[in-house]
């Protein structure tokens, strides 16, 4: 079906000077350009941790290795956790909502447009604050005052004491500041998809990616909030002289490492549920089918939601809980895994039965599925208390979890990256380029992190910034590093497509993979008001329903 | 098709990861592998990880089959028709199957599990018992064993345990500056040592020998280097070591120099050498230093050259440890080393 | 260029969407409850277990008549709200300044409060387990007032210079639901500070 736009006179044509093009993009409220601004800024840090990865590992490549220092190492470590996660995935992924649920659910922006604005700026200021830390203090030598309590700065470390100068607090300043603008955002969110849906768009109706980032949004609101509480705490024990987390004064440790992880837990789950809205849109377009089972898909991820609350101290397995508290989140960790599987299965029954297409896309998703199923078996061998007394704090946690994050979260944002590049850019990207970063991708992460598990079983601790040799560890070290360039190739070949592609791209229409959500019913990229008309729906797939007037969906949801 | 060849590759991997987990080099006692448990606790968590890597394995089986059906069944071929599949929303049966059977055996774990927690946590300490308390430090282990009055660091020793007279070792941890975790994979799974708080563990070595591990959580940073070195001994050779471990210092007239540069100098503020008036208790415990096989918490052999760098420059060992450099003239820190030798 | 292919003319159902404000109002109310949930968990957590110093009993005394006027204010803010809604802008004006003085005497009651506890008892934020817990749920809880009160105070000086109206009563009424939280908190911040851990 053909967009519908309408004409503004006066809009085209002349191109404006380069500072008042900027300037569009530095005060900008449109929930497009704030989403792209997103995405670039957490390009931009996913190289930046990328290279902090690349120094840990060329450093672990053999043992007493002496590329770095120990300090140098601590603060690589720390940055590279608290980077990735805060400032790589958390902006890309609120990127990529901001720019899609208005288009998905018919409406023209966000219902908070200027606190998107001040989201953004805030997790972008909150960055910026955190790398200041390299240039404060040292200047660069001994990577500067960078923060190296770990990115989950455990209590007493991070005390005065312990931690001297002023580190710690650019970890803490940068998270309350980043914090407030992801609470902005989630606030967004919620508001937005509760609220501005067009006509005939009841809950039940909606996309996937937007009952999703209403369960992100709701998770970040209640998680993110014990963190900012926690911060708070921490920066009254470090210049108010309170005694929050002071062990001398009768202080708790572990109080720190509880509220730490009622964060910690649920984040992940707010870092990962976004990645499944991407599969629940893209899976179904290259298998031609509807996703299968649409109320489960729902149910089962607010179930997520609600169980991730409870899980949170199987991170604290090792610190002396009773036998009690540790079979609880025994249970809990393992509930959990029920909802979390049951996708993998509903996305397996999309796919059963389809025709498959293996754009890119789709390959992304393929690699997604097979390695989050690993990595959700990983998890279900760590929620064993006892195996968990061996495992943590060791190599095969670090493979676990990368193996979430990468081999899913990554791969899924990979699959999104290429699936919407044509609609806000309006180019296609190149094909076999992407295939190239897949391969690449694929056959480094593997390396790196299929065998990253046995340094663990055979007894690695993380965060060491070198290791004894004799151990066994060597080897396995060795091949993990390789891996690590391997990907960054993927990586490499990937940004050059996407520069690339914006220039030299071929144009590539309103709806280049012939899909069924709103966004595709606009140009590409869309007008700056997203719908000239607010645009009414009766079924899941609207697009569905025009393209096929003789066998609408909604005679059957 | 490269698919399958990468999967392929993918295995022979794991099966020459399993081969190095399970085979073992010359000196296994030096690969700390949580797969080759000698102690009870260890040993337990052994076959439940057994059995839940059986269970997720099955289930890895099973999910990696179907989907590697999928696509290869279900994939466009070359001559389709263009129109589109069948559309299916869903079916109710299959939902609920794939619903039911992994709860069920989400049940089955938790209850195996849980009696691995309670058989090891709540574990009854018997009479024989070694009871050993540890404390952790920035960036070194302190031992202490109240009945039997002996105080040491860094390596543990142990008796190795009979089954008729059980023997095993009952740890109580804590800290004295930040957190750390006691893990020699070997022998138990880690239990952290946290500031203001009281940590059990428990060890029942089988084997003798010596058994490696290290520091498990962050603590700063030399925690790379805080290493363990536990030492499983025959009964009549723990009974010796207790019995060397628990007099005074050897007093010996030729090191007499360096006797009065150690007790003269800082040294004392931090280290104790019992049956002088040396009683710091910041650094490890000297009394009985040439009975160790390592220094700096495992960082270097016990030689007298690395000895002597030690004092002379901790940062060339273990940069960031909390040792300063001592600043003695070449003279000073030849009678004392000779002094520290001497400490049997 | 014409052409609307998804239908556009609003035909059939009527459906209500909540309103933005409610909503989001709803959500900060959620993210800051869950903060505060973290204060009172530490405040409980080391009741007793101050190692030194004044102990609550010592020296702290039940704030009611601050109470009475806070949640008192509650009441205001609502009648205030009503009146506005049925148009009676001069009633709103009067009981929003009621409300602004009920939790100004909030505001200043708790300065003396902690005057007094710091100056005559010698409770600071550092004295013990105790001092650093209370001075930062009971100043989180006054932090939360005072940016409502600042709101307050503007809305009067709005109310003052004749520009509010009966049409914006959707807004003040989002502003109450802040103001009504916050009495809510202190419900919660009174009974666990003056009553159970004492």
């Amino acid at each position: 079906m053909a967009s519908e736009t309408i004409a503004i006179t006066g809009a085209g044509g002349i191109t404006r000077p380069i500072s008042e093009r900027l300037h569009d993009w530095v005060v900008t409220v449109d929930h497009k350009k704030l989403g792209i601004l997103y995405i670039i800024y957490a390009l931009f840090f996913f190289v930046v941790a990328g290279i902090e990865a690349a120094v840990i590992r060329i450093q672990l490549i053999v043992p007493h290795n002496h590329f770095v220092s120990p300090e140098v190492f601590n603060r690589m470590m720390t940055m590279h956790g608290t980077t990735m996660i805060f400032f790589m995935v958390m902006p890309v992924l609120f990127g990529f909502g901001t720019y899609l649920i208005p288009l998905m659910i018919g409406a023209r922006d966000m219902a908070f447009p200027r606190l998107n604005a001040f989201s953004f700026w805030m997790t972008a200021f909150g960055g910026l604050l955190l790398y200041f830390s390299f240039v404060g203090g040292n200047g660069l030598y001994g990577a500067g005052n960078a923060p190296d309590v770990g990115w989950w700065a455990y209590a007493p470390l991070t005390s005065r004491a312990f931690s001297v100068g002023h580190s710690t607090d650019f970890w803490t300043l940068a998270l309350l500041v980043s914090g407030v603008g992801s609470i902005g955002t989630a606030v967004n969110f919620i508001t937005t998809i509760l609220c501005m849906r067009c006509p005939g768009m009841t809950l039940g109706k909606m996309p996937l990616l937007a009952w999703l980032n209403l369960v992100m949004g709701g998770m970040v609101i209640l998680a993110v909030s014990p963190l900012t509480a926690a911060q708070a705490m921490l920066c009254i024990d470090r210049y108010l002289g309170g005694h929050f987390f002071d062990t001398q004064a009768g202080g708790s440790a572990v109080l720190w490492m509880h509220f730490f992880w009622i964060f910690g837990h649920p984040e992940v789950y707010v870092l990962v549920i976004p990645a499944f809205a991407f599969l629940s849109e893209i899976v179904p377009v290259f298998s031609r089918k509807p996703i299968f089972g649409y109320p489960v898909m729902v149910a089962a991820t607010v179930c997520i939601g609600f169980v991730s609350l409870s899980v949170w101290a199987h991170h604290m397995f090792t610190v002396g809980m009773n036998s009690y508290a540790n079979s609880f989140f025994t249970i809990t960790t393992m509930a959990v895994g029920v909802p979390t599987g049951i996708k993998i299965f509903n996305w397996l029954g999309t796919m059963w039965g389809g025709k498959i297409q293996f754009r890119a896309p789709m390959l992304f998703c393929i690699g997604f599925l097979f390695q989050f199923l690993i990595a959700g078996l990983t998890g279900i061998m760590l929620g064993a208390s006892p195996f968990n007394w061996q495992l943590s704090g060791s190599y095969f946690v670090v493979a676990h979890f990368h193996y979430v994050i990468v081999g899913g979260i990554v791969f899924a944002l990979f699959a999104a990256f290429y699936y919407w590049y044509p609609k806000m850019t309006g180019r296609m990207y190149n094909e076999v380029l992407a295939k190239c970063h897949f391969w690449l991708f694929l056959i480094g992460f593997h390396m790196t992190f299929d065998f990253m598990h046995i340094p663990g079983i055979l007894g690695m601790p993380r965060r060491i910034y070198t290791y004894e040799p004799g151990r066994g560890w060597e080897i396995w070290n060795l091949i993990v590093t390789i891996g690590a360039f391997v990907q960054a190739a993927g990586v490499l070949v990937f940004i050059v497509n996407l520069l690339w592609s914006l220039l030299k791209g071929e144009p590539a229409g309103n709806d280049p993979w012939d899909a069924w959500t709103l966004e595709w019913s606009t140009t590409s990229p869309p007008p700056e008001y997203d719908f000239a008309t607010i645009p009414v729906v009766r079924s899941r797939r609207p697009l569905w329903d025009l393209k096929h007037p003789e066998d609408p969906d909604w005679k059957y949801e | 098709m490269s698919k399958i060849a990468g999967i392929g590759v993918l295995i022979a991997g794991f099966l020459l990861a399993a081969r190095l987990c399970f085979g073992g080099p010359a000196d296994p006692s030096q690969i700390p592998s949580i797969f080759k448990p000698q102690s009870t606790p260890a040993d337990s968590i052994f076959r439940l990880s057994m059995l839940v890597l059986t269970i997720t394995g099955a289930i890895f089986a099973v999910v990696f089959s179907l989907l590697v059906y999928a696509i290869s069944k279900y994939r466009r071929r070359g001559d389709d028709d263009g129109r589109e599949p069948p559309q299916v929303y869903g079916s109710n049966q299959v939902e609920l199957a794939w619903t039911v059977i992994p709860v069920l055996i989400v049940l089955v774990l938790f209850l195996i599990t849980a009696r691995v927690i309670h058989s090891i946590q709540d574990a009854p300490q018997p009479p024989g018992a070694i009871e050993v308390v540890a404390i952790g430090h920035q960036f070194w282990w302190e031992f202490r064993y109240p009945a039997l009055g002996v105080v040491t660091a860094n390596e543990l020793h142990v008796p190795v345990s009979n089954p008729s007279h059980p023997t095993p070792t009952f740890m109580t941890l804590s800290s004295a500056d930040t957190d750390h975790s006691f893990w020699v994979p070997r022998l138990a799974g880690k239990t952290d040592l946290i500031p203001n708080r009281i940590n059990h563990m428990w060890i029942e070595p089988h084997e003798t020998g010596l058994y490696v591990g290290q520091c498990a959580q962050y603590c700063g940073t030399q925690h790379a280097k805080m290493l363990l070195r536990v030492y499983v001994d025959s009964p009549g050779q723990f009974d010796r070591w207790v019995q060397e471990q628990k007099g005074p210092a050897l007093v010996s007239g030729s090191v007499e120099q360096g006797r009065q540069v150690f007790e003269t100098t800082a040294c004392v503020n931090c280290h104790a050498i019992s049956g002088t008036v040396a009683d710091g208790r910041f650094g490890p415990d000297l009394t009985h230093l040439m009975s160790r096989d390592t220094i700096a918490s495992g960082a270097a052999p016990n030689t007298p050259e690395q000895l002597k760098l030690w004092i002379r420059n901790p940062d060339a060992i273990k940069p960031g440890s909390l040792m300063p450099a001592m600043q003695l003239s070449e003279k000073d820190l030849d009678a004392l080393t000779a002094y520290l030798e001497t400490l049997r | 260029m014409s052409s609307v292919a998804v239908a556009s003319t609003r035909t059939e159902h009527e459906r209500v969407l909540p309103s933005r404000g409610r909503v989001g109002m709803f959500s900060l109310i959620a993210a800051e409850s869950a903060i505060f949930t973290i204060f009172v968990v530490a405040y409980i957590f080391y009741i007793g277990k101050s190692l030194s110093g004044p102990m609550p009993k010592d020296v702290l005394e039940t704030p009611i008549f601050n109470t009475i006027c806070l949640l008192s204010s509650s009441l205001t803010i609502h009648l205030a709200v009503r009146a506005l809604r049925s148009a009676r802008v001069n009633a709103f004006g009067l009981w929003w300044f009621v409300t602004m003085v009920l939790g100004t005497i909030f505001l200043v009651g708790t300065g003396r409060e902690w005057w007094h506890l710091i100056f005559g008892k010698g409770l600071t934020i550092s004295t013990n387990l105790f001092g650093t817990t209370y001075y930062s749920l009971v100043g989180l809880h006054a932090f939360h007032v005072t940016v409502g009160l600042i709101g307050i105070v503007l809305a009067m000086i709005f109310t003052l210079l004749g520009k509010v109206e009966p049409v914006h009563c959707e807004r003040v009424d989002v502003f109450s639901m802040y103001w009504h939280f916050v009495d809510a908190v202190w419900v919660v911040v009174f009974t666990v500070v003056y009553v159970i851990g004492r």
